[in-house]
């Protein structure tokens, strides 16, 4: 529906917007600025803070480790994800309706709350060491993504034609390999996406499974920015909001962006 | 056979849910009723510890005010959006999408860089002669809720362009053409289709800020504590565990409470949708 809309509705809007991307925009300008303490507009341009953060190794490690856990997290959350979400769109007469309920619960479960939880019971009751304790959460923390994006987009999806494959001699596995599979592609890169970015940016859970050794980028970031307050931090955000950038290029490529509203 | 199937696909998942996630839970919530001082002893000592009770309305009410100026600023955000032509329409949208996917930490520390003691807000202020010297804005209840907006705002509007953008052209130009003014339309007709999406913003905007952490701790510190850095601080730094459950069960209890009134709610409104 395109309407005339009230000028001031455009102009607060545009405040809106400024509102989002300003914040934004004083972080890249702060992480170019040559001096000792953040500040902006930028004093004098220098991209050594953005070498500083090479030199420290912890955002290194940590860096590698949160990547590590996104990646596995999120492959290890389609792994059981994707045939639940089979089984439920499938079978959605047959099962019971607790069964689509049971996969929201990690998010209608506070985050803090799960990994307070999570911690007592693995790292702490099991013993378990710290990543694969983080990778427990990370899985969990991004399957509410796995079932109901995937569920969203097999429910467009004419079972029958599965059905004709495997009636014609098919085994099920290769009838789902090879023809419900890509008919879902774009819902599981969906999935893949939203998890992936929803576990890189956790703090919640995961402030309570780092240890000694073993931390996530934004877990360091924390800390760091209690301790030193210099634009070393302004320049990782960019790194981070890079990342964005390049996330969003896949989606806008991919599935495009209005997928997002849906 | 068949049965053993659809049951088998889903069991990994429903064990992953059920070990990791219920079963911790649960014990954590558990743990609190088992106290030697009585089964509600810490819910006693929480209630009447007027420190506690203080974080407690606190984190309430920064969720309430935080979920109601989200609510307006964002509906009329998504209004304007909803109504674009198709290329200006998608860049707003990518506007407001690129910080919803860059961390919470990055966006709060934004925050720190502006409403510092020499943050940028001070630094223009005093140039422009408006205050004299700096102003205090960190740690402050106001400071946190400017962050927990600027969060939220964008997860708002893209709950809301969805909803608004699906409401029939045909229905307003039916409203304007048997003479209703533009308040009326709004009122009668587009409020009424939009309030499922307001439902579902609303509550992802009281339980995100209601549970949140990382904010609160950047921005309001020990002096503006909430429950989420309560938690922590109760586990990882006193080693509280009963207490740290405590918090957690309320946590849990709050925010379920608050989904299950919001979606009865929605039902009443619209028996269609849920």
């Amino acid at each position: 529906m395109t309407r005339t809309v009230h000028p001031a509705l455009i102009a607060f809007t545009a405040l809106v917007f400024l509102f989002l991307l300003a914040p934004l925009l004083i972080i890249i300008g702060a992480a170019f600025s040559d001096t000792t303490y953040l500040t902006f507009p930028p004093q004098g341009l220098t991209l050594r803070w953005f070498s500083n953060i090479f030199q420290i190794e912890a955002f290194r490690t940590t860096a590698i480790t949160s990547l590590e856990l996104a990646l596995l997290g999120t492959a290890l959350s389609l792994l059981i994800g994707i045939p639940a979400a089979y089984a439920i769109s499938r079978h959605r007469i047959e099962l019971p309706r607790w069964l689509s309920t049971l996969f929201v619960l990690p998010i209608l479960v506070p985050e803090i709350v799960f990994g307070f939880s999570l911690m007592k019971s693995i790292t702490i009751g099991l013993g378990l060491p710290i990543f694969p304790s983080l990778l427990i959460g990370h899985a969990l923390l991004v399957l509410p993504y796995s079932v109901r994006v995937v569920s969203a987009s097999l429910a467009s999806f004419d079972f029958s034609i599965e059905e004709a494959a495997i009636s014609l001699g098919c085994p099920p596995l290769k009838a789902f390999l090879t023809v419900v599979l890509p008919n879902i592609r774009a819902g599981v890169i969906a999935a893949f996406i939203l998890a992936f970015i929803t576990s890189i940016n956790d703090v919640s859970v995961s402030v309570f499974l780092t240890g000694p050794g073993i931390s996530t980028l934004p877990i360091q970031i924390l800390a760091h920015m209690e301790q030193f307050f210099d634009p070393t931090i302004a320049s990782v955000s960019v790194l981070l909001m890079l990342v964005t950038v390049a996330v969003m290029a896949i989606v806008e490529a991919t599935l495009g962006l209005t997928f997002l509203t849906k | 056979m068949k049965h053993l199937v659809k049951w088998g696909l889903a069991t990994p998942a429903i064990l992953a849910v059920t070990l990791f996630l219920l079963v911790p839970v649960i014990i954590t919530i558990a743990a609190t009723f088992g106290e030697a001082k009585g089964v509600f002893a810490p819910y006693i000592a929480f209630f009447s510890s007027g420190f506690r009770r203080t974080v407690l309305f606190r984190t309430v009410e920064i969720a309430l005010i935080t979920t109601a100026i989200s609510l307006i600023i964002g509906f009329i955000a998504a209004y304007v959006i909803a109504q674009m032509p198709g290329r200006a329409k998608s860049l707003m949208i990518i506007a407001a999408v690129f910080p919803l996917l860059t961390g919470v930490v990055v966006r709060s520390f934004a925050w720190l860089i502006i409403l510092g003691k020499n943050g940028i807000l001070n630094t223009m202020l005093l140039s422009i002669g408006v205050i004299n010297e700096p102003l205090s804005m960190l740690y402050t209840e106001g400071s946190v809720i400017v962050a927990m907006v600027y969060l939220f705002v964008p997860l708002m509007i893209l709950t809301l362009v969805g909803v608004l953008e699906g409401i029939p052209e045909d229905l307003i130009q039916a409203a304007t053409s048997l003479g209703a003014t533009p308040a009326a339309t709004f009122r009668q007709v587009i409020l009424p289709l939009a309030t499922p999406g307001l439902i579902v913003g609303a509550v992802l905007v009281f339980t995100g800020s209601f549970t949140s952490y990382a904010t609160p701790q950047l921005l309001g510190g020990e002096k503006q504590m909430m429950m989420g850095t309560f938690l922590y601080q109760r586990a990882m730094v006193t080693f509280d565990w009963v207490g740290a459950s405590t918090i957690a069960a309320i946590m849990v209890v709050v925010t379920i409470g608050i989904v299950a009134i919001m979606s009865r709610i929605a039902r009443r409104l619209n028996p269609m949708a849920v």
